[in-house]
């Protein structure tokens, strides 16, 4: 793909009570274009889930264009509920490769915490089956309960046996300064924590948080005239699985997962050993065991034990890092905007400028996003990008 | 228009419409949720399931009636419950939930 990242920009995610969406989008904006070291751009795509839930607000593209002074801009929000950043990040390849814009922010926003408890968890099922899992009181976390019980029962497994995910995700979050919880996880503690939907517990779970994040693209040719470091997007890959679970042969297969992966390093000429590290979405610590078993770095039934002894081989220095600025779980769960995160996190890791979060020699990531149980999987691969692209 | 009516006959929604299932399966997978969405606190916490009907296929929904605990391969069969009321004035929602097979 001839479209590259040359500038990136990201807000801690929090609780952030004193901002509205347009103040955390702009924020994320302005990070990203001074970043680049432009003022304009030709378009903006949004990445948002919720605003229609949790803020009663839509239109994103126009409010966010208006909040930065961008009058007449090309703007408007991509949606794939939590896969929504992820598409925007997308939809701005499209416009870039086609060669209809030349320039484009892509930001991705969430505004969580204007509403909490069965308000915001209700607000959070309108990416589910409407008619066939919420109305039952269905819940996503009730969702990933349903298959990390399943594949408990079927391998023989423990609690304690994904804690070194969390772990993992806590150690690197702990150095992250924009990650919303910065403690790291004491041994034994993952399998004492309070349920939330049994077996998914409080440490299991990514918490839900406010958040922006955006980064520019442009042409790649343009990209090596403008920034130093440019990261160019190597392969962009989206694919949808049987919408629920329960319309599955295996729900504990997750096939657009294994579409989108395979998609991508196919584009991109790249085999599963050139990815030096990992964002993956690890809202809930089964999602990144069947994700590593969906890519093939696992057979079925074993993603788990890449947890094994703390997570050691997923750290930053280990063979396949995985989260290296905290993960949804620790970084904070931004609804809409993770796609974004993962995209800036990975940029800061391929310019080598991830500080204390640096994995060692990246030279490739992987950053998927994902919606519902496997529902929609978008996956992207980014690289430093060679002198003569 | 001919046409795509035939085509919406082809859909498997239509050919299941008339179908009669059992209403009986066991527990495929369950959990007991805690943090329920607006409308269910009444209820929580709940178990959801995914059973495993016998004459095939999956079906989400909740666990009702349980006495003790739940175990994946429970019997369990479908019963028609209230699931939520839209406030205190509005409209009753009713559905299906699945209870220990009697």
């Amino acid at each position: 793909m001839n479209v590259s990242i040359v500038g990136a920009g990201m807000i801690p995610v929090r609780e952030h009570w004193s901002k509205g969406i347009r103040e955390l989008a702009a924020a994320a904006a302005r990070l990203a274009l001074e970043d680049a070291g432009i003022a304009h751009v030709d378009a903006l795509y949004v990445g948002n889930a919720y605003g229609a839930t949790f803020n009663q607000q839509t239109q994103l593209g126009g409010l966010i264009g208006a909040e930065l002074g961008m009058n007449g801009i090309e703007a408007f929000t991509c949606e794939a509920g939590d896969a929504s950043g992820g598409v925007a990040l997308r939809t701005a390849c499209f416009a870039v490769e086609s060669g209809l814009v030349r320039s484009a922010l892509v930001v991705g926003v969430e505004k969580a915490t204007d509403i909490v408890g069965p308000a915001r968890v209700g607000a959070r099922t309108i990416s589910l089956d409407a008619d066939l899992e919420s109305v039952n009181g269905v819940t996503m976390t009730a969702l990933a309960a349903l298959v990390m019980r399943r594949y408990m029962y079927q391998n023989d497994l423990t609690l304690s046996d994904f804690e070194g995910f969390s772990i993992n995700a806590h150690r690197n979050g702990a150095v992250n300064p924009c990650a919303m919880y910065r403690n790291r996880l004491r041994d034994g503690a993952f399998a004492k924590a309070p349920m939330i939907a049994d077996p998914v517990s409080l440490f299991d779970c990514a918490p839900d948080g406010d958040g922006a994040a955006a980064v520019v693209v442009v042409e790649s040719e343009l990209a090596a005239d403008m920034v130093p470091r440019p990261v160019q997007i190597c392969a962009s890959a989206v694919a949808t699985d049987r919408f629920m679970l329960q319309d599955r042969d295996d729900p504990l297969q997750f096939g657009a997962i294994e579409k989108s992966f395979f998609g991508a390093l196919e584009q991109a000429q790249l085999g599963r050993e050139d990815i030096d590290l990992f964002e993956l979405h690890d809202a809930y610590t089964i999602m990144t065991t069947l994700a590593l078993e969906a890519m093939g770095y696992c057979p079925s039934g074993a993603g788990w034990t890449l947890a094994s002894e703390k997570g050691a081989n997923i750290s930053l220095d280990g063979d396949l890092p995985i989260s290296t600025f905290g993960g949804l779980k620790s970084r904070g769960n931004p609804g809409g905007a993770t796609g974004i995160y993962q995209a800036v996190e990975s940029t800061l890791q391929l310019r080598e400028s991830a500080g204390s979060n640096q994995v060692p020699d990246a030279r490739r990531a992987l950053i998927q996003n994902i919606a519902g149980p496997g529902s929609t999987v978008v996956t992207h691969i980014l690289q430093r990008q060679p002198d003569e692209a | 228009m001919l046409d795509q009516e035939s085509q919406d006959s082809e859909t498997l929604y239509s050919r299941a419409k008339g179908y009669q299932s059992a209403m009986v399966g066991t527990v495929y997978s369950y959990t007991l949720l805690q943090e329920p969405p607006l409308g269910y606190e009444s209820q929580a916490p709940y178990y959801v399931a995914l059973v495993e009907l016998d004459d095939g296929g999956l079906v989400t929904a909740q666990l009702t009636d349980i006495d003790g605990s739940v175990q994946i391969g429970d019997r369990v069969e479908m019963v028609t419950r209230k699931l939520t009321t839209d406030g205190s004035q509005g409209m009753i929602v009713y559905g299906y939930k699945f209870r220990p097979a009697l």
